[in-house]
């Protein structure tokens, strides 16, 4: 099978935001794959492992992504590409979409695997775009794949119910929380992914203009949320605290 | 200048989700006295069209058919397609919902449109309108304006207050034929795990378990808290790794990002990645044993103690006061 995984650096989940200048301030900050990409890529290397073919791994991103990528490799996938973006302005998922709709339309894939959103970003869209311009079906939100005969059987997570699905293949789809737990890279897998191919391209290689991936939002502002100062410990003994508590829900709070 | 936009309303086991009708008041911001219109597609959904004009929709199109009986993006996006052809819209709101996030991008792809997700409020300056969204998952806020094509937005639930409903109104019902085919996507089931039947997303209050629960038997207390206010349950990372409850149920930097009336944390620390997912909720109650808790930095209202001696007591209160 030809099994694909799209990734996405991202700032760690502990990490404090700070912003200058209208910028995300990134210096001094931890990077990870994006947490809901990391099931995709434990996901994609299961399905290798069961019905053989290769993982390859798709960022979009600049050169600091190796390391994440090479993160991706040492879990177990056989190649990469980065596609270098910057040359793009006002870069948004209609971007992204555009320069892996590229990529891909000379690709020959059987399953795309993403995460349900990145971390920082949050909007989940690139995943559906690109499936439209492939022309595949999406299902977003998997918390069990299994493929059979050209098809996928997956379970998705709505809201807490969950549907059970029969797609056929191509199809791309987004992991949720609970699809597999992601291994750890061994250090035999470390040294391996030294040595495994990472291809770079860039929008030249891809065919693409600067306008032709110019985004269709603008981001005009970033700003932080207003500090929350730390409220009222209750004091007392239990009884008491409740009642208190209730009554300032009900009479200061005013939201029972 | 006067702008049409197309509200897409959800129903959900029979009712509308409020996002709708919150999408349809963020509709008139936009509109700048233009036409709201409502798009509404299912198996069969005519009866329940009126409701959108009541909250301020002019009128509504509908597409029907049993091919649309459960959702899937290939059978919804034909509907909503036709419909935006023939409305040729300004601009497009539909709440942020699982049907929402997952509707929404294969739309806006299809229009080479941008779409802003997860927009919590928005403004209008001039003939622009202005979205503010979290990123980082509330941590920061960011405002986007759409530079081309229709006006596309997604709209978390819970932030803009829907008008008041007025039975006075009146407006077309309108059916568009649309032939939905191909489906190559098949939905064999649909197993229902939500016991108190409130959506996290869509709950106004949220009793939420950490660590401190000890063990998945006595998430059944969070449960009857909720139960009494009417809200939904939810949990840290640390109650999920723990095996404590679903995956499902989990609020944070990874999981559900939340903005109820009332948030009530529950034996759990305040880690950054779970205060992302919370932080924004409009009062909070933190219940810790733990005086150091990070927790007690963001909430309105702590109590230091044994939440299984706590939560008890507050359910019964709860239970006396709001009867």
């Amino acid at each position: 099978m030809n099994i694909y995984v799209i990734m996405k650096r991202t700032f760690d989940t502990e990490e404090k935001i700070q912003i200058e200048n209208g910028e995300i301030v990134e210096d001094g900050a931890e990077f990870i794959i994006n947490p809901y990409d990391e099931y995709a890529i434990e996901e994609a290397i299961q399905l290798r492992d069961a019905h053989g073919g290769e993982v390859t791994l798709v960022t979009v991103g600049d050169e600091e992504a190796e390391k994440q990528i090479r993160t991706g490799l040492a879990m177990g996938a056989d190649k990469a590409v980065l596609i270098e973006d910057e040359d793009v302005e006002n870069g948004d998922p209609y971007s992204i979409q555009a320069m892996l709709s590229a990529y891909f339309k000379d690709q020959e894939v059987d399953i795309i695997l993403g995460g349900n959103i990145a971390v920082d970003g949050g909007s989940g869209q690139v995943g559906p775009r690109l499936a439209e311009q492939l022309g595949f079906n999406h299902v977003t939100s998997v918390v069990n794949i299994e493929i059979e005969d050209g098809k996928a059987k997956i379970e998705r997570d709505v809201e807490g119910d969950q549907e059970h699905i029969e797609v056929a293949l191509p199809v791309l789809v987004t992991a949720q929380q609970g699809l597999n737990e992601p291994r750890y890279p061994s250090l035999p897998g470390i040294m391996k992914a030294k040595k495994k191919p990472l291809d770079t391209l860039d929008l030249d290689d891809l065919d693409l203009e600067e306008e032709d991936v110019e985004g269709k939002t603008k981001t005009i502002e970033r700003y932080l949320p207003p500090e929350k100062a730390a409220g009222k410990i209750l004091e007392g003994e239990v009884d008491e605290q409740v009642t208190e508590l209730i009554s300032l829900l009900k009479n200061e709070a005013k939201v029972i | 200048m006067s702008k049409k936009i197309l509200v897409v309303g959800e129903i959900r086991d029979g009712e509308f989700r409020n996002v709708s009708f919150e999408a349809i008041a963020a509709a008139k911001q936009m509109s700048n006295g233009g036409e709201i219109v409502g798009a509404l597609l299912g198996e069969s959904v005519s009866d329940n069209a009126t409701e959108m004009i009541y909250f301020g929709a002019d009128r509504v199109v509908t597409v029907e058919s049993d091919k649309l009986k459960h959702y899937t993006p290939e059978g919804y996006s034909q509907a909503l397609h036709a419909i935006v052809e023939q409305e040729n819209p300004d601009g497009i709101l539909i709440g942020h919902t699982s049907i929402g996030r997952d509707l929404s991008p294969k739309i806006a792809s299809r229009l080479k449109s941008g779409l802003v997700s997860d927009v919590v409020s928005l403004e209008v300056a001039e003939d622009e309108v202005i979205f503010t969204r979290p990123i980082y998952s509330g941590k920061a806020f960011e405002k986007v304006v759409v530079n081309e094509g229709v006006t596309f937005a997604t709209l978390r639930p819970n932030n803009i207050p829907a008008l008041d409903k007025d039975d006075s109104r009146s407006g077309t019902v309108d059916s568009l034929d649309v032939e939905i085919k191909d489906l190559q996507t098949i939905i064999k089931e649909v197993v229902k795990n939500t016991a108190s039947g409130v959506d996290l997303s869509e709950a106004s209050v949220i009793v939420a378990g950490g660590r401190g629960m000890k063990g998945e038997e006595n998430f059944k207390i969070l449960d009857e808290l909720a139960e009494v206010l009417g809200g939904a349950v939810g949990a840290s990372r640390g109650a999920c790794d723990a095996e404590y409850c679903d995956y499902a149920l989990q609020i944070g930097q990874t999981g559900k990002v939340v903005t109820p009336d009332l948030y009530i944390a529950v034996g759990l620390s305040g880690a950054i990645q779970h205060v992302a997912g919370m932080s924004n909720s409009k009062v909070i109650v933190a219940i810790n044993k733990d005086p150091e808790a990070e927790i007690f930095q963001i909430a309105d209202y702590g109590i230091v103690g044994d939440l299984f001696d706590i939560l008890p007591k507050l359910t019964e209160e709860f239970k006396k006061v709001l009867v």
